[in-house]
């Protein structure tokens, strides 16, 4: 940032917290305005999934904002930079895969219960056999 | 006096550490000095565990049926009385990122050797850490204390299906005009003042719910008829919300409110630290400063995701 004037800096600063504090202003009204709190109707299908990344969206901008402005990250060398954000991408993979998961065990929850209530009645034990005596299993 | 002992430890310090061939750690890697570097990588590792929580709680929340809407479950504030959805964790948001910009303040003046300006800005974002700390101790106690959730039992539910709810001699609840208190799939409802049986099962005198007017009422019975269903015709106990909400909410804030709490702790020590001087001794721009606003930055950071799946989505 030395490359920067210190009134320019702060007006910088004034700058961010204004567009940090818009987004996040912008954000919860449009969630309210898709859980029907401001008059509209309730956002179903397709709206609700714009709605999922319109939120999803704004909320990567800002954590990019505060990364590479408050944090410097803009500043700092590639090397630096690149060793830090490169491996968050693993997290690309656990989203997709973790969230497979949970779905997957939504799916199956029906399957569970009917397993866990079935009642089984055990094969008759065999009886007579040359190393067990025909009592054992009996009472 | 003071000038003189401080110029005299500094060129010391130059004496000892004539250090500039890359074996005596003369050469940063990636111009970054050993402390500043590694406070990247921890807040790397640190990214990790927070990113753990959150897909956990994303994996759960797939797997349930229903999931609590937040902004029915968030919907008190201090001083107000009524349903105010989401009003007061954006409040709270306000108050990390304004202590984020303080931090960004006390980090220039730091560049700049002006050790008051430094100080001053500390002392803003102590207090807004405190003030965040605050609000959420509010929010906790609302939750537990008034609404019953911990990390064991959740009260905030979401109907499967259509319905009607049915007062406790098993009458369909009707409004003043005689029409059903009805219900569709999705809609909220809260068990109220929940206790535990002798057999330590959880039970609720009443269901909080919205009527046709959009007030929230409360029913004097916890029972349930849905319209639709495999359950249909039949009038059930309404359930409990998933527990695991009450769970994921309370560690995954609670383990955001720990690293604000020791956020506060360590900016306090370093604002005492700057203002009795110790970093003009070492002529770095006040560096040290720059280190805990990565990680008081990087709280924030983890806010901005927590205030995403748990208050927005």
């Amino acid at each position: 940032m030395s490359h920067q004037s210190y009134e320019e800096q702060k007006r910088f600063v004034v700058r961010g917290l204004i567009l940090l504090g818009i987004i996040t202003l912008v954000e919860v009204f449009v969630a309210l305005l898709a859980k029907g709190h401001l008059g509209m109707e309730k956002w179903e299908g397709a709206m609700h999934y714009l709605y999922m990344l319109a939120m999803v969206s704004a909320s990567l901008y800002k954590a990019y904002f505060i990364v590479f402005f408050f944090m410097h990250m803009a500043h700092e060398v590639r090397g630096l930079a690149m060793s830090v954000l490169m491996p968050t991408l693993l997290l690309v993979w656990a989203i997709i895969a973790f969230f497979q998961e949970g779905s997957s065990w939504g799916a199956s929850r029906e399957k569970i219960k009917e397993k866990n209530e079935q009642v089984v009645t055990p094969a008759a034990p065999k009886t007579g056999h040359l190393l067990v005596p025909s009592t054992t299993y009996k009472g | 006096m003071a000038d003189t002992s401080v110029k005299h430890a500094h060129e010391t310090h130059e004496h000892d550490s004539d250090n500039t061939g890359s074996w005596e750690g003369g050469t940063e890697p990636f111009k970054a000095s050993y402390g500043k570097l590694m406070m990247w990588y921890f807040l790397l590792s640190d990214a990790f565990t927070f990113a753990g929580f959150l897909i956990a709680y994303g994996a759960l929340r797939f797997s349930m049926p229903t999931w609590p809407e937040p902004d029915w479950v968030f919907a008190t504030a201090p001083f107000l009385k009524g349903h105010w959805p989401l009003i007061f964790v954006t409040f709270m948001t306000f108050v990390l990122i304004f202590s984020s910009v303080t931090m960004v303040r006390a980090v220039q003046e730091g560049h700049r050797e002006n050790k008051n300006g430094v100080v001053f800005w500390m002392v803003m974002t102590v207090l807004g850490g405190a003030v965040f700390l605050g609000c959420q101790a509010y929010e906790w106690t609302t939750l537990i204390a008034h609404e019953d959730m911990t990390i064991r039992q959740n009260p905030f539910g979401r109907h499967s299906y259509d319905g009607v709810y049915v007062m406790a001699d098993g009458k369909e609840a009707s409004y003043p005009d005689g029409s059903p208190i009805s219900f569709k799939k999705g809609d909220n409802y809260t068990m109220h003042h929940v206790t535990r049986d002798a057999n330590n099962e959880l039970k609720a005198e009443g269901l909080l719910y919205k009527n046709k007017e959009h007030d929230i009422v409360e029913l004097p019975s916890t029972k349930i008829k849905y319209t639709s269903g495999p359950d249909a015709g039949r009038t059930i106990e309404a359930p409990f919300g998933p527990k695991a909400f009450g769970a994921l909410f309370f560690f995954i804030t609670g383990f955001h409110g720990f690293h604000v709490f020791s956020g506060v702790l360590f900016l306090a020590i370093i604002a005492i630290n700057a203002a009795s001087g110790l970093y003009v001794s070492r002529r770095n721009g006040y560096e040290m400063i720059e280190k805990i606003g990565l990680y008081w930055h990087f709280v924030d950071l983890v806010w901005v995701f927590v205030f995403l799946v748990f208050y927005l989505l």
